[in-house]
């Protein structure tokens, strides 16, 4: 149990490291709640050296100085859609984590559905496939040729 | 009737459907990697300033050495700006090739001292030497983020109006410059 404890202790420190920020104190704007939109914003812009992180969590320089220019922004009054703007004239849309909707991206966020929905279909058709092909009612000819067939060769008669 | 059911039209639409699909997505695959043999970068996103006017910038120089780089430079004949750092070690590969293109002296370049300590800059100019006709500072990466910059070195063409016409990442081979940037510079001064 002791064992199990501490396993798990390690497991959960290891995932409360992995949301670190990189936002430096002196970075930070006097006004809580300005800060906090400056927070806001700058998980939804991506740090274009690394991609794959927002620039709130990269420590690379020119994130750093993408996050400062967001503070800058907010202090000159612009709303939090007014500072992704600024952003994507200069970077264009790759600078967004989550990507607009947009004539080009309409199959990146509906692709998933209608092939889900495709994928349904199939399925639903393949289980309401009846297992055994329907019983189809004998001709006259074929029940006259399995009567022959079952008659008794020796006495004539059905058995 | 060896199986028993007869071959529905749909029937054999779904059995060729899996042969169709994966032959459609050989199709696109290949498409791609001939694009990508053929020079195609997909990691390469197209800038949206392209055809954009220049944006305002007004860069400090670097102490002892001339005036600093404005807008205004940018503008009344066609320009080149690079983008370059002391710490940038893909900008001394390309950096044979700036001189060679200052030394034919046909053409301004203009260069952007991105995130660098000034005495830095001033020192790798002096070790590898110095093709740029004006050059700003840029320590916390206005100009860099005005121009969409993504990593150094990056270079701009800039047409005599102040309209950017070309964006190149990474540094400038002789292939590029010969090919591709010199012959648009001789035809934006026409």
């Amino acid at each position: 149990m002791k064992i199990y404890a501490a396993l798990s202790a390690v497991t959960l420190t290891a995932l409360v490291a992995t949301t670190s920020f990189a936002v430096e104190p002196d970075e930070m704007l006097a006004n809580p709640v300005l800060e906090e939109r400056a927070r806001i914003i700058s998980q939804d812009l991506k740090c274009v050296v690394c991609q794959n992180e927002t620039i709130d969590e990269s420590s690379a320089p020119l994130a750093q100085d993408m996050r400062r220019l967001v503070r800058q922004r907010i202090l000159a009054g612009d709303s939090n859609q007014a500072v992704l703007d600024y952003m994507v004239d200069r970077y264009g849309d790759f600078v967004l984590l989550r990507p607009r909707v947009t004539g080009q991206t309409l199959l990146l966020w509906f692709g998933p559905f209608v092939l889900l929905l495709l994928g349904g279909l199939i399925v639903a058709r393949y289980i309401r496939r009846p297992s055994i092909t329907t019983v189809q009612a004998l001709t006259p000819e074929e029940l006259a040729e399995v009567e022959a067939l079952t008659r008794d060769p020796n006495t004539g008669n059905e058995p | 009737m060896s199986d028993g059911t007869p071959k529905t039209n749909s029937g054999r639409l779904t059995a060729i459907a899996p042969i169709l699909i994966a032959l459609l997505l050989v199709a696109v695959f290949a498409k791609r990697l001939i694009d990508i043999q053929g020079g195609l970068d997909p990691n390469q996103v197209k800038s949206v300033l392209l055809d954009t006017p220049v944006p305002e910038i007004d860069l400090l120089p670097l102490p002892g050495r001339g005036p600093g780089l404005t807008t205004k430079n940018l503008k009344g004949e066609v320009t080149v700006v690079n983008i370059w750092g002391s710490w940038c070690v893909a900008c001394l590969s390309e950096h044979p090739l700036l001189m060679k293109v200052a030394a034919e002296n046909t053409i301004p370049l203009h260069g952007i001292a991105w995130r660098d300590e000034p005495e830095a800059s001033l020192r790798w100019l002096a070790r590898n030497g110095d093709p740029y006709n004006l050059i700003g500072q840029d320590p916390i990466s206005e100009a860099a983020i005005a121009f969409g910059v993504t990593g150094a070195p990056e270079t701009f063409v800039v047409d005599p109006e102040g309209v950017i016409r070309y964006k190149h990442v990474g540094p400038i081979t002789i292939t590029d410059w010969a090919e591709t940037i010199a012959p648009l510079v001789e035809q934006l001064r026409q």
